[in-house]
């Protein structure tokens, strides 16, 4: 069990021990070069006084083996806290497999958040203990940050972008979340309270109500509404290659080269479809740039996403592997 | 030359120096002597400095309870971002270039003048073209961007009066450019004879490694806010995603330049400390090529840390690893800089006149400000402290418990000079302390709330984070204390203070070989160096005793 300091925040989440660990290791080694630095200088100070008013200096103008000790010493220590920290970064920026995928969308000055099952929440969020939550955010104006100090986790949400950040909660109870980078008048207003629940209360609580559809039935909804079906036809005879089993499978485009179909690369085929055009199909689509919120883009991602069931049809010439066995 | 100090002697200001050899407005304002061009910055950054301080004392007044009584959020939210704009680009990176290294680098190498004395003039009057474009931003509607100008907050969203600000920044980069241009050529062609390199006082180095950032750093933010200027009138899309731009390329292109700024601030300063240890030390300064190469280090390798400010964005993980490790890797030669100036206390004969104690306090809050930058660098604690009160705390640790500390210490190391006057010591020696004190209870509380998680930039925040908020502006109080006693005994002393004569220390460097104030061509003669720098030992002319007690081994580098 990681000490805790009176000035260490409730530890809630897998990144909380960590972070702090790191924090304890930095402190301890910084104690010690601040006190033994301003100890020598407070004795120096004393000992050293100036004794009559035409007195010098012992003049010493260095010592290499000294000027290598401080070079080096510093360096190992420096390697060290790197080395430590990357390896919880790189945790942090690897989510696991199976995820309990949220969505969270910032905007001046609130976050909508909505639950797997199509539950919607305000500055809000409802977690359950023990499992790995995946927030895949995207913003409908500027920067945001959705920082969860008890989590000891943040990430910027930013227009144009998908950013996600993945934790597990360890402890039940209410915790404040933040916006943390500065979006304009009301930035330190954006923020509210994530409610980490044991699973059942968890399930109990998402099936409490709903009233909106899912993003994956709200996406299939659009995925009429818009046309999309008219081309995207999913035995591949459409004039737009079948979105079957694309989802974090590996495309090749027009010009040779292949792209991992991710949120992003979705999230750009939709609203700038010129930007890459899947081998052996025409330009055709129109952008959907401007046309759609960041909620029907996720939508549609979530709908794309579970499209995975049927066989890759022979000439879908731009698919190579499918995501998931 | 100069009189020993056992039989002080009453010293005369000399019959014509800089500041009497022509009067009126006409002659300062066309003036292209280094010397008055040092005092119309002095006179501009301390305006500058002290309508940033105003508004930094109203937003540590408005912060004193959770739900700010004092101003709208909005009014806040122009505060946070027009003290950071009128400190940093008005005042840190103006004040010792361009006052202290203008005055200095010419006396301190032996030169009349700078390389491009009418350049310098230019340099002044760009830089109040600049400064009046963000004044004019500041009075009509203000600016909310943040200083940092994230977009596409401040090139779309923002109702504020980006555009001229942007203007104004990018009008004062130029006089950023040509100092550091001048500074470079004058160092290099304007020498005195026996001035070599290894000769040369540290501060000069430091001058030397800041100007390269200014040349080569200063073209890129001045660019960069440009175009952010004209995707807000034009609405050509660089940084907005709704036009096809990229918000984080603005961040890699502000970054590239604003991270070496930093040490923009932070290395002049380190200059001035390497000049005061030595002098109220009495010896020759431990390690001076270390300390020297140490600066050009800091220079070369702050140009590759940028993306540090930058872990949360989304960035690549890779890019992530590798601008963590380079952080780590400037860290070695500030750490370099620390030992070597705690080490020449050793064995010194120490004085405990003001410029040393603002030396000490500098050490100090520069060890704190550095070590919490090795928390920053270290990628997976930056998750939890990135954008909370951690930060604002190590900035300020470095820009002010550093580079304003080391700015007020050579103010007071060098006032003699530029004045010819004394200052009251004790109210000095009071007003290092009380600054020390102030500064310590303003901004430590800050750590502590960064780490409990409260974000910066927020107008208001939630109960638990009072006390600490509480702590933090009565610490700011004690602080503006310490600003104001300078500013008022400082003044004071260029009527009422005591003749200080040509080396009142004394120091070895060769701006205490001609007398205070310098004539306006600094040196009757030109000059010829025959002595290493702070070498206090063959210098019989400073009227010193030689070293006494037991001699070292030579592995000391006793010479």
């Amino acid at each position: 069990m990681q000490a805790q300091l009176p000035f260490y925040p409730d530890q809630a989440s897998n990144f909380a021990p960590s972070v702090d660990a790191l924090m304890t290791f930095l402190i301890l080694v910084s104690l010690f070069f601040a006190v033994a630095i301003t100890a020598a200088i407070v004795f120096f100070f004393f000992k050293y006084r100036r004794k009559s008013e035409n007195e010098v200096g012992y003049p010493i103008h260095g010592d290499m083996r000294l000027e290598s000790l401080w070079i080096i010493v510093p360096a190992f220590l420096s390697l060290a806290m790197f080395g430590w920290g990357a390896v919880v970064y790189v945790d942090f920026r690897h989510a696991p497999q199976d995820t309990l995928d949220i969505y969270v969308i910032g905007k001046q000055w609130m976050w909508k958040i909505q639950q797997p099952n199509g539950r919607r929440e305000i500055n809000e969020l409802h977690v359950p203990i023990g499992r790995d939550v995946k927030l895949v955010m995207a913003s409908e104006d500027v920067i945001h940050d959705f920082y969860v100090p008890a989590f000891r986790v943040k990430m910027d949400v930013v227009p144009g972008h998908y950013n996600t950040m993945w934790f597990r909660p360890t402890k039940a109870g209410t915790y404040r979340f933040f916006c943390s980078q500065y979006c304009g008048t009301n930035h330190a207003v954006m923020g509210g309270w994530v409610t980490v629940m044991d699973p059942s209360d968890y399930a109990a609580w998402l099936s409490g109500s709903s009233g909106t559809d899912s993003p994956l039935v709200a996406g299939e909804k659009l995925f009429t509404e818009r046309a999309c079906v008219t081309c995207h036809i999913s035995n591949g005879s459409g004039r737009a290659p079948s979105l079957n089993g694309v989802y974090g499978g590996t495309v090749r485009l027009a010009d040779g080269s292949t792209v991992t179909a991710d949120d992003a690369y979705i999230r750009e085929s939709i609203l700038v479809p010129s930007a890459k055009i899947v081998a052996g199909y025409q330009p055709l689509m129109p952008a959907f740039q401007g046309q759609l919120t960041e909620d029907q883009i996720l939508s549609l991602t979530a709908y794309i996403k579970s499209l995975q069931s049927q066989p890759i049809p022979a000439t879908g010439a731009g698919v190579l592997t499918t995501g998931k066995k | 030359m100069s009189t020993s100090p056992t039989t002080p002697a009453v010293h005369q200001l000399p019959e014509e120096h800089y500041l009497n050899s022509t009067y009126g407005l006409r002659s300062w304002l066309l003036t292209t002597d280094h010397k008055r061009i040092a005092l119309l910055y002095l006179a501009s950054v301390t305006f500058f400095f002290f309508i940033g301080g105003i508004f930094a004392t109203m937003i540590r007044i408005h912060l004193l309870t959770p739900n700010g009584y004092l101003v709208t959020p909005e009014t806040y939210n122009k505060l946070f971002t027009m003290h950071g704009v009128a400190m940093i680009f008005f005042f840190l990176i103006p004040s010792i270039p361009a006052v202290l290294g203008n005055f200095l680098v010419p006396l301190m190498i032996g030169a009349k003048d700078l390389a491009f004395p009418k350049i310098n003039l230019l340099s002044w009057y760009i830089y109040l073209v600049g400064g009046c474009f963000v004044l004019y931003s500041f009075a009509t509607g203000g600016l909310d961007t943040g200083w940092t100008f994230y977009t596409p907050l401040s090139s779309v969203y923002s109702n504020s009066a980006v555009t001229p600000a942007v203007i104004g920044i990018f009008i004062n980069g130029f006089s950023s450019i040509l100092t550091g241009l001048n500074f470079v050529v004058t160092i290099h062609t304007m020498r005195a004879p026996g001035m070599t390199w290894f000769r040369l006082p540290l501060f000069v180095w430091a001058q030397y490694a800041t100007s390269i950032i200014f040349i080569l750093g200063t073209p890129v933010i001045a660019i960069t806010l440009l175009l952010v200027g004209l995707e807000r009138m034009f609405h050509l899309g660089f940084f907005n995603p709704a036009l096809g731009g990229d918000p984080i390329l603005f961040q890699h292109l502000f970054w590239f330049y604003s991270h070496p700024a930093v040490y923009i601030m932070i290395l002049p300063a380190m200059g001035v400390i390497s000049e005061i240890i030595p002098t109220f030390t009495r010896k020759p300064i431990f390690g001076y090529t270390f300390i020297a190469a140490s600066s050009i280090a800091i220079a070369v390798i702050g140009f590759f840390v940028w993306a540090h400010h930058m872990f949360l964005t989304g960035e690549s993980t890779y890019a992530a690893l590798a601008f963590s490790l380079l952080s780590y890797l400037v860290a070695i030669p500030s750490a370099v800089k620390v030992f070597n100036w705690t080490s020449t206390l050793y064995r010194g004969s120490i004085s405990y006149d003001t410029p040393l104690l603002y030396s000490l306090g500098f050490i100090g809050l520069f060890l704190i400000g550095g070590l919490t930058g090795l928390f920053l660098a270290c990628l997976g604690l930056d998750i939890h402290i990135h954008d909370t009160y951690f930060v604002v705390a190590h900035f300020h640790y470095i820009m002010v418990g550093g580079a304003v500390m080391g700015y007020v210490g050579g103010l007071h190391f060098w006032w003699p000079k530029i004045t010819g006057k004394l200052y009251p010591e004790f109210l000095a020696r009071m007003a290092a302390v009380i600054l020390f004190v102030g500064f310590n209870l303003t901004f430590f509380p800050q750590f502590i709330l960064g780490y409990l998680g409260m974000p910066r930039r927020y107008h208001n925040y939630p109960p638990e984070f009072q006390v600490l908020n509480v702590m933090s502006t009565a610490g700011a109080s004690i602080l503006a204390l310490g600003y104001l006693l300078p500013m008022l005994y400082l003044t004071w002393s260029m009527r009422y203070g005591k003749v200080a004569g040509p080396n009142p220390w004394p120091a070895t460097g060769l701006e205490w070989r001609t007398p205070s104030p310098p004539p306006t061509e600094n040196f009757d003669v030109t000059p010829v160096v025959d002595w290493e720098a702070y070498d206090f030992k063959n210098r019989p002319d400073l009227g010193l005793t030689q070293p006494s007690g037991p001699a070292l081994s030579p592995a000391h580098g006793d010479d």
